[in-house]
Formats: C-alpha cells, sequence, structure tokens
C-alpha cells in the first residue's frame, strides 16, 4: 500500500488530536504532582518505624506495584461508581486512577531519596532545636527531593506513556485522538505512525533533558 | 453495595445456567474455564515475550559495551526507539501498521505480533541492565583477557558475561515481573488473555467484583511465581565470596 499523509492538515490535528494531547498532559502533570505529594507521604508513613504507620502505607505500596496498571484502571472505572453513588467519566476516573498509582511508584523513589541523606543531617537539625517535621520539611525532603529529581523525571516519561493505557476505558487522549482522526479518515495506518514518531519524540527530548539534569547534579555534588 | 456471588464462574457462558461441577462439559465452557483458559494465554505471551526481550536484550545490550562504534549505535539506537515509544502504541504498530507495509506479517497470527511487541519493548530495559551490568565489572577483566590472548568474543564468553549475568539477575527478575504485568496490554489486540476475559466477562455476568478479584488473584500468583523461580535461579548460580553470595 501507499502511504498518504496529506489528510493531515492543520485543520485535523487541531480537531482531533489537540484535545487528546492536552488531555495526556494534563493527567501527566496531575498524577505527577499529586503522586509526588502522597507518595512522600507514605514514604515517610514507611520510614517512621511505627508499625501502625508502616504496616498500611507497605500494603498500599506493595499491593499497588504488583497489579498491572490497565487491572488499576478497570478497578477504579468500576469502583467509583459504586463509592459516590452516581456515574463518573472515564477521564476523571483516569485522573483519580493514576495519581493514586502513580504514588506508590513515587513514594519507593523518594523512600531512596530520603535514605540517601546522610543521618548528621537529621541530628543537626534536631540539635539546633528543630521539631520532626521541620527537620523533615526544611532540610530532609529538599535533599531528597534534588537528589532525587533526575529518577522522578523518568518515572514521569513512564507516566506519560502509560497515559495511552486509559484507553482500556475509552477516555480521549493523545493516542485516542489519533486513533478517531485515522477512523474518520480511513487512514489508520498512517495516524498510527503518526502517532509513534510524536510519542517518541516527546519521551525522547525530555530522557535527554533529564540525562543533561543529570549531569548538571553530578557535578554540584 | 450488593452481595458476593462467587457461582458467577460456574455460570455457563452461554447459557448462564450454573454448572453442577463448575467446569462445562461437552464442549460448553463456564466462566472459570475460560478464566484459566485466559490465564494460560497470559503466560504463554508473558514467557515467548521474555525469551525474546532477554535474547535480543542481552545482544543489544553486549553491542553497547563492545569497542566496534557501529554495533554501539546500533544498541544505543535500538535502545532509544523501544524505549520511548508507549508499550500499547508499539503493539498498534505491530497488528495495524507492519501488516499493511509488510504484506508477509498479514498471515502472521496477532498472539505472535504480542509477543515480539512486548519482547522488543522489554529488550530495551534489559539491554539496558546488561550494558549497566558489563560496565560495572573492573576494566581490568577485559584487558586480561584480551592479554590473555582471547578473542573478544571469548573474553565476552568466557570473562566478562559469567559475571555480568550473575550481577544482572537482580534487575532482570523485576523485569520478568513487569513483564506478566505488562502482558496485559494484549488486550487491546483481542488477545484472549486475563484483561480481556475481564472486561468481557463483567460485561456480560456484570459481577465486575468478583471477577476482578479473581483475576487480580491470578495475577499475584504469577508474578509472585516468577519472583521465585528467578530467586532459585539466583541462589544457584551465585559466586561463592561475593557479596550476596554465602
Amino acid at each position: 500500500m501507499t502511504l498518504d499523509f496529506t489528510f493531515l492538515s492543520w485543520q485535523v490535528l487541531s480537531s482531533f488530536v489537540l484535545k487528546g494531547l492536552a488531555f495526556s498532559v494534563q493527567l501527566t502533570l496531575i498524577a505527577m504532582v499529586g503522586g509526588v505529594v502522597l507518595g512522600t507521604v507514605l514514604a515517610l508513613m514507611r520510614l517512621s518505624g511505627k508499625r501502625w504507620l508502616v504496616l498500611p502505607a507497605s500494603a498500599y505500596v506493595n499491593t499497588l506495584r504488583s497489579i498491572p496498571l490497565v487491572m488499576v484502571i478497570l478497578w477504579f472505572f468500576l469502583l467509583m461508581p459504586m463509592l459516590t453513588g452516581r456515574p463518573m467519566g472515564a477521564e476523571l476516573s483516569a485522573i483519580i486512577t493514576f495519581t493514586v498509582f502513580e504514588a506508590a511508584y513515587y513514594s519507593e523513589i523518594m523512600r531512596a531519596g530520603i535514605q540517601s541523606v546522610p543521618r548528621g543531617q537529621v541530628f543537626a537539625g534536631y540539635a539546633v532545636g528543630m521539631t520532626y517535621g521541620q527537620t523533615m520539611q526544611l532540610i530532609v525532603l529538599p535533599q531528597a527531593f534534588r537528589n532525587m529529581l533526575p529518577v522522578l523525571m523518568t518515572q514521569t516519561i513512564i507516566l506519560f506513556q502509560d497515559t495511552s493505557l486509559v484507553y482500556a476505558i475509552g477516555a480521549y487522549d493523545l493516542l485516542k485522538g489519533f486513533e478517531v482522526a485515522g477512523k474518520n479518515f480511513n487512514r489508520p495506518v498512517e495516524t498510527y505512525l503518526v502517532a509513534t514518531v510524536v510519542y517518541f519524540l516527546i519521551c525522547f527530548s525530555l530522557s535527554m533533558l533529564v540525562r543533561r539534569l543529570q549531569k548538571k547534579i553530578a557535578i554540584i555534588r | 453495595m450488593s452481595t458476593w456471588d462467587w457461582q458467577v464462574f460456574c455460570k455457563d457462558t452461554i447459557s448462564g445456567e450454573v454448572q453442577p461441577r463448575c467446569f462445562g462439559q461437552g464442549g460448553d465452557i463456564t466462566y472459570l474455564d475460560w478464566m484459566f483458559s485466559a490465564w494460560g494465554w497470559t503466560l504463554s505471551v508473558a514467557v515467548l515475550a521474555l525469551v525474546v526481550a532477554l535474547v535480543v536484550g542481552s545482544l543489544m545490550g553486549i553491542f553497547r559495551t563492545t569497542p566496534s562504534r557501529v554495533l554501539v549505535a546500533i544498541g544505543d539506537i535500538w535502545t532509544e526507539l523501544f524505549r520511548n515509544i508507549p508499550l500499547l502504541v508499539q503493539v498498534f504498530l505491530w497488528y495495524h501498521v507492519l501488516p499493511a507495509l509488510v504484506p508477509v506479517l498479514k498471515n502472521v497470527p496477532s498472539f505472535i505480533l504480542v509477543v515480539l511487541a512486548l519482547g522488543f519493548f522489554t529488550s530495551a530495559r534489559i539491554a539496558e541492565q546488561v550494558r549497566a551490568g558489563i560496565q560495572s565489572l573492573p576494566k581490568g577483566q577485559r584487558y586480561a583477557g584480551l592479554a590473555m590472548g582471547l578473542t573478544l568474543a571469548q573474553t565476552y564468553r568466557y570473562v566478562l558475561l559469567p559475571m555480568a549475568f550473575r550481577i544482572v539477575i537482580p534487575p532482570l527478575t523485576s523485569e520478568s515481573m513487569n513483564i506478566i504485568k505488562n502482558s496485559a496490554v494484549a488486550f487491546a489486540v483481542s488477545i484472549a488473555e486475563l484483561t480481556m476475559f475481564a472486561m468481557q466477562a463483567q460485561e456480560e455476568t456484570s459481577r465486575g467484583i468478583e471477577v476482578y478479584l479473581a483475576v487480580t488473584g491470578l495475577y499475584f500468583i504469577s508474578a509472585f511465581a516468577i519472583n521465585r523461580i528467578a530467586l532459585a535461579i539466583e541462589h544457584r548460580v551465585q559466586v561463592p565470596g561475593m557479596l550476596g553470595g554465602h
């Protein structure tokens, strides 16, 4: 067969694809911010040394990390309407799912980050009269966050790639946008190819950025 | 919320009647039969993809550590290409795009296409682990091998790889568990695996919670089994005197 990309005008792209891209980016950003915050709380719980905090946090992280993301997406799509008592759109369901799911992965990264901070830093915080909260907030977490920035970014690239899995519940993301355009013009092969290139360019340039960041941070340390 | 109804698994998939022995008879199947067959598909996709990923990933990882610039470039491009495209998009690429461009692939069953997609996707990650494993060895090992008069291939075969592979077993274990989880995307091209079963059985029976719980449990068991097997291998091939050894 011969490939024909001429139908992909700016008009077509902006009416089908742009909406999907906007949702994919929105989903990535919300899940990243929410996931890092929730993940940090989970990491602090796991490192607290108190059983009643460690056990639930470990259970949360280990459970979510051993279920396929597609199944988690399906689970939430099924359960959320039961809990709230009214139907929930695929997009909102996806945002909640990804925030909750990514928190498990970000928490493992933050845990490693917190553990990479020398113990003396905590003692120093206590020695100058800081509380636990202040020590964490002002001394440990900023350092942990900076040490782990490249890893957090890499996880975010994976998160962006994984947003395509909302296909399972039919949410309108970047991939769906290309798919709909392909169906409308009966050119699925071309649109899937362009989708591949777009995903690659976004993820590749982001990972190049992470690599540069890594070098910069390595020099400072 | 409604009460549990685990009998759903004993129902015939066509008539909806509860079968007395829970497994279908004489060609009819129950949801339980269907689920076990779906589990079989999940395991087949995952295990075959793992074989592809290990072979291709090791090769590409080795390429990236050779002195040859061409081989390094091939390995680098391979890794970047397959790592930076979402798995689902890669699956669609194999299923919708490649057969249209390469007519020979039209006769290949979609099961094989998914195995290749998942295998190549994972090979990029394995290549990264294998490269890191080889590069973590002291440089002197390579020079010692070459100084003894071994060829480059022999140096890899007898000096570098035996150590490097043992070092990368733990990260490879987690990749093997990932491949079980990632095999779930095969639902998108209608492979009758667990996630596909979950979606369809949920729709047909409206007993989503029971169905999803059972499927999630099977994913747990599969990943756990892989983990145990990998641990057993790790213990078996341990080099005495190394950290982590006895």
